[in-house]
């Protein structure tokens, strides 16, 4: 492998990111919103976002990708490759995170939130300095978890042209003809990416525990 | 819209072998990587140190990267390795190898959270290797069943990903419809409900196990 190559794999892990960064960006506070939703038990809404999370959980994203890359420009909205991949892996982690958002809701004591009514706050303030802050906190470790995850099915977008970590690393070993080195070069960047996810998750976690021992 | 589906009702047979194949694929990966996952997790519990710490770097390597890669590899790298095996072998490959560290890891965690008790007293009665296992290992499995559907799943899912080595899968037959035909919507939006359809099949049979084992106890 050349010094070329070593630059054309991390260009594929800016896409990699790129991809995955604004995917949970959006997809985080799409999933509460459903979780929200299913929480108040809305009536049809309700049954609409447990549908919605049943079927994007169980969809590939390879399926899903082509799916919104092939379909969506049929009703007049051209897309491009990024976009389309974007939306896809938002759909899902917004699936994901609706299921862990939810968990934390359920756990969430409900004493807090009748104590918070009882000293007058209204709605909107009771979700944002009550439950928020501690659902966020109670789902951070399966949300870090969550976007390894997410880290993992971003070469779904290989499928519509896009070259991220994985198709840059084919790209080398074809034209190499040594498919082992850019492998290997390919693991130790997603070693990377989910080692420095994973840490930032425990210097949270630390910063937390620090917070509230004072 | 209603024509797109008629055109994929017309060619249902294509569809159909899809969803055969990736039943058939996700099937056959889930047994290997199930047999295979046994093995590494007696290895990651080995007595030997050098035994247990190749098998951790297998499974945290795997768990690092994503599924395609693996495909890829072994794909483009078996053949230099003087190993020829058709599309539909190396994707079986793939999966088996891939879901077997997390199923290692799976089977690890509910070990972990296994009483010791059962292990003492089959250490004391002079079980080792595979007579241990044999004793330890029925328990665990039933504690570990609804994260294994959950893994089964992962492989439907990740069997999507075959299409770039063009396994003739449920997604490649969606593709190879929506390229001739022209309609993307119709044959993907099926594909994505016979995916739908598969998972909540396993959902189901994973919770009548459940229900079965709680009532037998």
């Amino acid at each position: 492998m050349q010094e070329g190559d070593y630059l054309a794999l991390l260009t594929g892990a800016w896409t990699t990111l790129a991809i995955a960064l604004p995917a949970i960006a959006m997809g985080a506070p799409l999933g509460l919103a459903l979780a929200l939703i299913r929480w108040r038990k809305i009536p049809v809404l309700g049954t609409i976002a447990a549908i919605l999370v049943s079927l994007f959980r169980a969809t590939p994203s390879v399926t899903l990708v082509l799916l919104v890359y092939y379909a969506v420009p049929q009703i007049g909205i051209q897309l491009a490759e990024l976009p389309a991949a974007i939306i896809t892996l938002t759909l899902g982690t917004m699936a994901y995170t609706c299921e862990i958002w939810r968990g934390a809701l359920m756990a969430f004591p409900r004493d807090q939130y009748d104590a918070a009514m009882a000293m007058g706050m209204t709605r909107g303030l009771r979700f944002r300095l009550i439950v928020l802050p501690q659902i966020a906190r109670a789902s951070l470790p399966a949300l870090v978890n969550e976007m390894t995850l997410l880290i993992k099915v971003t070469p779904a977008a290989a499928v519509i042209g896009l070259v991220e970590i994985t198709r840059a690393a084919v790209r080398v070993g074809a034209e190499t003809y040594q498919p082992l080195p850019p492998f290997l070069v390919a693991l130790v960047i997603y070693a990377v990416i989910i080692g420095t996810l994973v840490g930032l998750q425990r210097y949270l976690e630390h910063r937390q525990t620090r917070a509230l021992a004072i | 819209m209603t024509s797109g589906m008629e055109i994929v009702w017309q060619q249902r047979n294509v569809m159909l072998h899809g969803l055969a194949t990736t039943i058939e694929l996700s099937l056959v990966s889930l047994l290997l990587a199930a047999l295979l996952g046994t093995g590494i997790f007696a290895a990651l519990i080995h007595r030997a140190k050098p035994v247990r710490f190749a098998a951790v770097a297998l499974v945290d390597a795997m768990r690092c990267i994503p599924f395609m890669l693996v495909a890829y590899l072994l794909y483009y790298g078996a053949p230099s390795a003087g190993l020829t095996m058709d599309n539909v072998t190396v994707g079986i490959v793939a999966l088996s190898l891939y879901h077997a560290s997390y199923m290692a890891e799976l089977l690890r965690g509910a070990w972990k959270e296994l009483p010791k008790d059962t292990v003492d007293a089959g250490i004391a009665f002079g079980f080792h290797g595979v007579g241990l296992l044999r004793i330890v290992l029925p328990p665990v499995v039933i504690a570990a069943v609804p994260m294994l559907g959950n893994q089964f799943i992962q492989i439907i899912k990740d069997s999507a990903f075959l299409i770039i080595i063009a396994v003739e899968e449920l997604t490649f037959s969606a593709n190879a419809i929506q390229s001739i035909y022209y309609v993307p919507f119709a044959s993907f939006v099926c594909a994505v409900l016979c995916y739908w359809m598969l998972c909540l099949m396993v959902e189901g049979g994973v919770k009548a196990f459940s229900v079965k084992t709680a009532l037998r106890r």
